[in-house]
């Protein structure tokens, strides 16, 4: 018990400081899941509306395909986009290595599957009468797919928060393609994780703490988005 | 409620304008994960980043994995503690001007009551040859850093090849490391100055071997070679590798203290 009131001491005393060490690491924590979760929207929520909606061969597999994508280890798609950007593979000349830019490629790939499988979801979940009304009432297939998002666009907002959630409570993409680099890449996580690693659990668990304490703040922000 | 809609919207947009790319020129380093958990590099680079106007930006990973990165050009300057390593990435091409910068020295940490009673070992291969011996727990970083490269030329040198449930390659760094030979009651090599760090209420392990030439651990500096990687800044790196070196950085590391301890020496010139 007095290791938990501790982290909360020290999470309160850090905050109270405005240490600037935590500052960055929020900063950098949210810009970059932020930037990646609109992304990663833009790519999957088009693609869960297609697969939900249209029929076509292999359609199973598609779908078997973005639920096994959700399991995705983040160490994995931050070694596979570290072999993309490195000086050594195909994209090396843009140094995209150890910026923040290198972290949201790879957030991004990790939060398209999770936007894609939750929209599918969401558009499947829906009333089945929405689109034959829409179509009787004069809609072409297009206008009566876009009537169909924006009744579920509840569930479909709740699939880009879901991604967000995902994102920036993850390590291993933000360490292996951010460097945990101080003041510039260094996120929540990283520093939890490099905290942890010198033995600081009390201050570890503190970070943790202000995370989530962020988190709620930037979800607070986003659920007042969803409920129009 | 609708204007605070609006303003929820604003505060999403206004966060995600920040422009994270910084405008000041950056410098990479690559250095191992024992070099900034000591703190120093906070003490060291700030003057030098003022100085030039410049940030450093420092990638903490294990030696193996810093000298990687100088491999593949992703870092300006490694800063690493593995001499043969180090030797092999500039005779490879890697890496030119290589410097001695400062030095400390490993210890062989276990619990107090030294089971394996190596506290009469006369030599650092005599200590491991005794825990092998008798089978008791030694974790290993197993990481390819420049600690476990010392230790693996240890056992060499004692004549054997570490085998066994007793031999716990952990694959992690020395916190780490040092946390697991804590928990688990068992030894293992430590670099001084995180073994300091850890000594006041992170770990009840106590030095039980020291002194040895052979635990010597001396820090090299080395600029990325230009010629291979015509990308890299080596300008900058150069005038890092000669601060560092130089009177300027030479007393900030030897003034450099931490939990009221000196971490790191400077050679006599």
């Amino acid at each position: 018990m007095d290791f938990f009131s501790e982290s909360l001491h020290t999470a309160l005393q850090l905050i109270a400081a405005r240490d600037p060490d935590v500052v960055s690491a929020v900063t950098v924590s949210i810009v970059v899941s932020l930037w990646s979760t609109l992304f990663a929207s833009l790519a999957g929520v088009p693609a869960g509306v297609a697969v939900a909606v249209a029929d076509f061969p292999g359609k199973r597999a598609v779908v078997t395909l973005l639920n096994t994508l959700m399991a995705l280890p983040t160490v994995v798609v931050g070694l596979f986009v570290y072999s993309l950007v490195s000086r050594q593979g195909p994209l090396g000349e843009f140094g995209l290595l150890f910026t923040p830019w290198a972290m949201v490629a790879g957030q991004t790939l990790l939060a398209i599957p999770i936007v894609a499988n939750l929209t599918m979801s969401a558009i499947k979940g829906a009333d089945p009468r929405i689109v034959p009304t829409a179509l009787t009432l004069g809609a072409g297939p297009l206008e009566s797919t876009r009537r169909l998002v924006i009744e579920m666009r509840f569930g479909i907002m709740a699939a880009v928060i879901a991604a967000f959630g995902r994102v920036i409570a993850e390590v291993g993409v933000a360490m292996m393609l951010g460097g945990n680099i101080r003041g510039h890449t260094r996120t929540m996580t990283t520093a939890i994780a490099m905290e942890t690693g010198k033995g600081e659990f009390a201050l570890g668990l503190a970070l943790g703490l202000i995370l989530m304490a962020v988190a709620l703040i930037v979800n607070m922000a986003l659920n007042t988005l969803q409920q129009r | 409620m609708r204007l605070i809609r609006l303003l929820s919207a604003a505060l999403v947009a206004l966060l995600m304008l920040v422009t994270v790319a910084g405008a000041d020129e950056r410098l990479r380093m690559s250095t191992t994960t024992s070099t900034q958990d000591s703190g120093l590099l906070k003490a060291l680079l700030p003057p030098f980043e003022r100085r030039h106007n410049i940030k450093v930006d420092v990638i903490a990973v294990g030696t193996g994995q810093a000298l990687k990165l100088g491999e593949a050009g992703d870092v300006d300057v490694v800063f690493v503690h593995a001499r043969k390593l180090e030797d092999k990435f500039v005779t490879d091409g890697y890496g030119v001007n290589r410097k001695d910068v400062m030095y400390n020295d490993f210890v062989i940490i276990g619990p107090k009551s030294d089971p394996a009673g190596i506290a009469k070992a006369k030599t650092a291969a005599e200590a491991l040859k005794l825990l092998a011996t008798k089978g008791i727990t030694f974790i290993s970083r197993g990481d390819k850093s420049g600690t476990h490269t010392k230790e693996l030329d240890l056992w060499k040198a004692a004549g054997i090849s570490p085998k066994g449930s007793w031999y716990v390659e952990a694959g992690q760094g020395m916190g780490p490391v040092i946390t697991m030979a804590t928990e688990r009651r068992g030894y293992t090599l430590a670099d001084r100055g995180t073994y300091n760090a850890f000594k006041g209420g992170k770990t009840d392990l106590a030095i039980l071997f020291q002194g040895d030439k052979g635990l010597f651990n001396p820090y090299g500096i080395i600029a990325v070679n230009p010629k291979k990687f015509p990308h890299v800044k080596h300008d900058l790196a150069m005038k890092l590798v000669d601060y560092v070196t130089g009177p300027e950085g030479q007393k900030i590391i030897a003034a450099y203290k931490a939990h009221g301890e000196p971490v790191f020496f400077i050679y006599k010139k």
